[in-house]
């Protein structure tokens, strides 16, 4: 009936042992690190009988507390890959004069710099600001959980699933040789015959799932769940920023699921859309991506200004200043970040009155943004600061974004744009607004509300090392690309010819190296602060005199978060109570209703996996058989009724107990 | 920290001296005002960028927590002078860099012809100089229609002579870019862009495209030489003194990929291989795009007409994957649509707009049928 | 309100900063409102399909136009069943409201079986296009009907697949509260896809006939 050959074919499509990187020493070395590494991981867990821990209390968790957690550590674990591929460019960049080849060839550089970009946007920046969100905003507005718990799960195990693909294809084939905007036609199965666009498509897809679902869940979480008392105007500004952020990524991701599912199409079916000959137009892939592209920065900004409006006032131990046009500011740039697209493309050539508008809209939303940073500097006048790190992180932000803001406004102006467009001045422009702000602001919200998640402060003195080797290496890294730009050197460039660039390259592979220290400093900190956290305890669950909901309740918080529901009559609701003596309640406590664990989430990701990678294989029945798998074990969650279950009083009435006691402990 | 700054910024200061700042110091009359520009814009923008950052550091260290005798109001948050101030002035800014925007954006459109060649200086009554460029995989190929000659990744134009480029690529898309001419704009495949310039020092620069185009990216650069009359002339006499030409054959041969190439000159050129190239119709009996335009604004050729596609040839296709694919045969020849026309190359398709008006619908003269025609073709190819 | 009471209550000026009562937060309380956010984006995913039929709907690339593929009637009678299908979910939904299990099942069928009849059309349609040669990779109009077209046909396909779920969910349990949202979602899913359509029907069919 079948030949071998063909049955070969049906079976593994078009992967053979030949897609394996085994003449690629660089991902052998890493391949063999990562076995190492695993076989470690796994081992320990094994042995500690961890495993059914891990299932029971955090996989299958739909508590929003630990999908946050989850989600910050999948954000960091994806920043060390990213930044290995940062470190391989900058290198490679170092290196590649004087006639030299470098150390990476084109196949191999070309799928590092799109590596990085993806990841580091959809696999480091989302999962941070997504799990910052997820943990505070709950906590913020007095709620005991997320509007869609299950939902919440499956949103983090869609987004680690579209990094587990992004992982599988660093040693299975390849991944795209295109930038990481992937515009056709270079992204077309014409000119990128082979699966690296695949993988960048379905990664994308599977995490896009996850990113809009979990929108979804933070609106309907914000609209529905906040405590009494709580009007929109009186909401906390980091829940008014996710607000905002979630309303974006609602109204633009479904966008990127289209666009690439068009593009996938034209891959897999043969369409025209962005193919030049049958009349398709691959400019309409350029603008509908940055349609999508352009809210995308906002929807990683918006919550890191959020966490340095809450910093700002809590360490200056003040009101925010100006909390009205605070709200306001961020509503315009929510508005405002869907005008601006075609200012990633004016050498297109739309024509002088179409850019000129673009350009003036994209200088409008540097009104509202500099607003904020004036709030935030009138909310340090008269104030009492105390430099903590999450302080120090927001006062770096505010020096370092000015400068990307102004080189922001310099490529706004479409002629100056003409000349720096593409260029590494472009690249330092970007990475000085999301290094020194969203990077600059996860660090100061990770510092600011670990204490919160794990009831011990974050060790001071590997933060500041961390700290400082992140602010200098950052400058030390990317002035030099600003200087490059000038000298008219574009980007995603493997080789160079002329000499007198050579210093400045080496100078950035410095910086970038100062920046692996400030990472690794990081980890350290981790580390050290899990080793001392008796010495780091907080047990009065608010260590900063902070100034919102999440600080009135202990460190970490109970399942249920709030014994009662708080009742909110301020904009600053735990410096209200705090300020108009308020008690915490000792008894008369009732059975809470809460939201059961499931597994389905997990499940449902595993399969949408070998989903993608039967598409991006070809293998038609894996496919087939993990779709039809997906629609059956949704189909079988929908027959459970019984998602929830109370706490009984007498166990709240334990837990609140023990707080108690260990308040009176260290009181006395 | 301050400190720390400036030891970092001492050796910064001594290597900036002896750098090539094209951008910021170039040597055409455009790019020198879009340098204004960036210069310009980054003036208003300090105007309230500098004391930002001074008040943001003189704030974090007058009210540091240890210095009590900084006033301390913990409640105050709101003051509608302040905020008056601070939404403001940032507008003004922006309205002064919006007029400055709006002139710019229009007086500096890469596709206004040139009014001046320099500061003080009108442009003369010469028409510009048209130079057709071409970014192919991985090169660029430059056709001069007024010479009749072409060259490869080497270019040149006459000083204080207003030059117009007209872009297009053969596959990818690009971004053509001569930093010390004028800024940048992109190459795309079945579009054309354009680019009016004037170069005012002679000099030999650096050129390339500046959006990524996938393996020999790296390798895509050329020289555009600036240089007085004379030595334009000189320069045509050389191009036109070299042996090859460039035919639709050999532009084929030379759309090819390749990497790093040389300069390469041909003396003459096919004098509508530009238009072929723009609409994508090189290949012999391949429908031009703006016959396929004109065509559809008169609503198509009907579903008689829907298999009315021809494979590449497969040589073509083996070299290419972009060719594995049907293109639409051109109805404009006889001998091709009754496909035996494949064989010779077609050097009668008449690639000026159609617009349709004078095309008789297939029906009257041939009808394509449409079982027959990929198989049958393919035979006789 | 507890809140309003219990500072009445108190009769001073105390502030209350918290419930006493455990204020219930009955489940699915956010489901519509979710349900609505996710109709939303999935709105916007037609809206960029349309934008893109609308940019890409001229190019023939010398190959049929509309007015060659379309066939009014058929579309017509397509069009007849999903607007049926439509009413008689409401028919269903209004049996659900006065607890008549039975009613609602068999409407619930009924629309499935108009749903099914759309399906089968359009499925009828689609295959005689590409029969013709003009299929989605003839050109970039094709392209774009086909996607836009189909991308619907496929919601509808789903929305079957979640009603028959329906129907064995409340042959099970009854129309318990659940239910009775689950049913509500599916309503709100089916009424828009049937608006949907009409942009189809009005701007792809009608339009592109007349133009």
């Amino acid at each position: 009936m079948f030949d071998t050959a063909q049955l070969t074919k049906f079976v593994f499509g078009r992967l053979s042992l030949e897609s394996l990187p085994l003449h690629e020493p660089i991902l052998i070395l890493t391949f063999a690190g990562v076995v190492m590494g695993g076989i470690v991981v796994v081992g320990a867990l094994t042995y500690f009988r961890l495993w059914g821990y891990l299932w029971k209390e955090w996989f299958t968790s739909v508590d929003h507390k630990k999908i946050g957690v989850m989600y910050i550590i999948l954000g960091i674990v994806m920043l060390l890959r990213g930044f290995a591929d940062a470190l391989m460019m900058r290198a490679q960049q170092a290196l590649a004069f004087n006639g030299s080849d470098g150390f990476l060839p084109a196949h191999h550089y070309d799928q590092v710099f799109t590596a990085h970009g993806v990841i580091m946007i959809f696999f480091v920046a989302m999962p941070l600001v997504t799990g910052l969100m997820n943990y505070v905003v709950p906590l913020q507005i007095g709620a005991r959980d997320v509007s869609f718990p299950f939902l919440n799960n499956f949103s983090f195990w869609m987004t680690t699933a579209g990094a587990i693909v992004v992982m599988i294809s660093l040693f299975i084939g390849e991944f795209a040789r295109t930038g990481w905007l992937a515009y056709p036609p270079l992204s077309n199965i014409g000119y990128s015959p082979d699966v690296g666009v695949d993988y960048y498509i379905w990664s994308l897809q599977v995490a896009g799932i996850g990113t809009t679902l979990s929108g979804i869940n933070l609106i309907a979480t914000i609209i529905k769940m906040r405590a009494p008392g709580m009007s929109l105007m009186k909401m906390p500004i980091f829940t008014w920023t996710s607000l905002c952020t979630n309303i974006l990524i609602v109204a633009s991701f479904p966008i990127l699921t289209a666009v690439l599912a068009l593009l996938s199409l034209d891959r897999y079916v043969g369409t025209n859309f962005f193919s030049s000959d049958l009349g398709g137009n691959p400019m309409m892939y350029v603008n509908l991506i940055w349609i999508w592209g352009h809210p995308e920065v906002y929807i990683l900004i918006l919550p890191a200004f959020g966490v340095f409006s809450e910093v700002t006032s809590t360490f200056s131990g003040k009101k925010l200043f100006g909390y009205t046009s605070m709200v306001y500011a961020t509503i315009v740039i929510t508005i405002l970040s869907y005008l601006v697209w075609l200012h990633h493309f004016f050498t297109m050539g739309s024509g002088a009155s179409v850019n000129s508008f673009f350009g003036i809209t994209t200088m409008i939303i540097s009104i509202p943004t500099g607003a904020k940073i004036f709030n935030w500097l009138f909310t340090m006048y008269r104030g009492r600061i105390r430099f903590e790190l999450p302080m120090m992180w927001t006062i770096a932000f505010m020096l370092t974004f000015v400068i990307g803001g102004m080189t922001g406004v310099m490529l706004a102006v479409p002629p100056a744009d003409f000349v720096l467009h593409n260029s590494l001045f472009l690249i330092a422009h970007f990475h000085n607004v999301i290094i020194g702000g969203v990077v600059f602001g996860m660090f100061a919200g990770i510092n600011f509300w670990f204490p919160k998640a794990f009831g011990f402060k974050l060790d001071e003195f590997w933060g500041k090392i961390s700290f400082w080797c992140w602010v200098i290496g950052f400058w030390v890294a990317f002035t030099p690309l600003y200087v490059l730009g000038f000298m008219g050197v574009t980007r995603r460039l493997r080789t160079f010819d002329d000499p007198s660039l050579h210093i400045w390259f080496i100078i950035a592979a410095c910086g970038a190296l100062i920046v692996a220290a400030g990472i690794g400093a990081f980890l350290v900190q981790i580390g050290v602060s899990v080793w001392r956290r008796e010495a780091l305890r907080d047990t009065t669950g608010d260590p900063w005199h902070g100034r919102t909901l999440e600080w009135a309740t202990s460190s970490p918080p109970p399942d249920y978060n709030f014994a009662f529901t708080p009742v909110i009559h301020d904009n600053d609701p735990w410096w209200d109570m705090k300020s108009r003596g308020y008690k915490r309640p000792l008894g008369g406590f009732k059975a809470i209703h809460m939201p059961k664990n499931t597994g389905t989430g997990v499940i449902l990701a595993g399969i949408s996996i070998a989903m993608a990678f039967g598409l991006i294989w070809y293998m038609w029945w894996l496919a087939a058989l993990s779709f039809v798998a997906i629609v059956a074990v949704a189909i079988t969650h929908t027959f459970n009724y019984h998602r929830d279950y109370y706490i009984p009083a007498d166990e709240v009435e334990r837990t609140e107990a023990e707080r108690t006691q260990l308040m009176a402990r260290v009181a006395s | 920290m301050s400190r720390l700054r400036i030891v970092l910024l001492l050796p910064l200061v001594a290597l900036l001296g002896g750098c090539n700042f094209v951008v910021m110091n170039p040597a055409g009359d455009i790019a020198v005002q879009q340098r204004n520009l960036v210069v310009v814009s980054t003036v208003l923008m300090l105007l309230i960028i500098i004391p930002v950052m001074a008040l943001i550091v003189m704030f974090a260290w007058k009210y540091r927590q240890s210095n009590t005798d900084a006033p301390y109001e913990p409640d105050w948050d709101h003051s509608i002078h302040l905020e008056l101030v601070i939404w403001a002035v940032p507008l003004l800014i922006v309205i002064c860099l919006g007029a400055v925007t709006w002139t710019g954006t229009h007086l500096l459109d890469p596709y206004r012809p040139l009014d001046r060649v320099g500061p003080g200086q009108a442009a003369t009554l010469n028409p510009p100089l048209q130079i057709q460029a071409i970014a192919l995989d991985w090169k660029w190929l430059f056709i001069y229609p007024e010479y009749g000659i072409a060259t490869v990744n080497d270019v040149a134009a006459p000083v204080d002579r207003p030059v117009e480029f007209k872009i297009t690529s053969s596959s990818v898309m690009n971004s053509f870019y001569i930093p010390a001419l004028a800024g940048q704009i992109y190459a795309m495949p079945g579009m054309e862009t354009r680019l009016n310039a004037v170069i005012n020092k002679p000099g030999d620069y650096r050129g390339f495209s500046a959006n990524y185009s996938g393996a020999g990216f790296s390798g895509m650069h050329f020289v555009f030489h600036g240089v007085d009359e004379p030595g334009f002339d000189a320069w045509v006499k050389k191009v036109k003194a070299s042996a090859d030409t460039l035919t639709r054959d050999s532009y084929l041969e030379l759309e090819k990929p390749s990497e790093n190439v040389p300069v390469k000159l041909y003396k003459t050129v096919d004098a509508d291989l530009y238009k072929a190239i723009l609409n994508m119709c090189v290949t012999p009996g391949k429908m031009c795009q703006n016959e396929m335009t004109a065509i559809d604004a008169k609503g198509g050729l009907g579903l008689a007409n829907a298999g009315n596609l021809l494979p590449y040839s497969k040589a073509m296709a083996d070299q290419s994957p972009a060719l594995r694919r049907n293109y639409v045969a051109s109805v404009c020849t006889v001998e091709d649509s009754t496909g035996s026309g494949n064989a010779t190359p077609v050097t009668s398709i008449d690639t000026t707009p159609v617009l349709g008006a004078g095309l008789q619908r297939p029906a009257a003269q041939f009808r394509f049928t449409p079982a027959l025609p990929p198989a049958m073709r393919r035979a006789s190819n | 309100m507890t809140v309003m009471k219990a500072e009445a209550l108190n009769g001073t000026d105390a502030p209350v900063f918290y419930e006493v009562d455990e204020h219930e937060h009955p489940e699915g309380a956010s489901t519509m409102l979710g349900f609505w956010l996710y109709l939303m984006s999935d709105c916007l995913i037609f809206a960029m399909l349309f934008a893109t039929y609308a940019v890409l709907g001229g190019n023939y690339a010398a190959g049929p136009s509309p007015k060659d593929v379309f066939e009014l009637p058929l579309v017509a009678l397509n069009t007849t069943m999903l607007l049926l299908s439509s009413i008689t979910y409401g028919f269903a939904m209004l049996a659900m409201v006065k607890d008549k299990v039975g009613a609602t099942q068999m409407w619930l069928f009924i629309t499935a079986i108009f749903g099914a009849c759309f399906l089968g059309i359009e499925l009828y349609e689609f295959a005689h296009l590409i029969h013709e040669g003009a299929g989605p990779q003839r050109s970039a109009f094709l392209s774009s009907f086909f996607t836009l077209v189909g991308t619907h046909g496929l919601h509808v396909t789903f929305g079957l697949v979640w009603l028959f779920t329906l129907m064995v969910q409340v042959w099970r349990g009854g129309l318990v509260e659940a239910n009775k949202r689950r049913l509500m979602c599916l309503s709100m899913f089916w009424h828009f896809l049937d608006v949907i359509w009409i942009g189809v029907f009005t701007f792809v069919y009608l339009i592109g006939v007349l133009r």
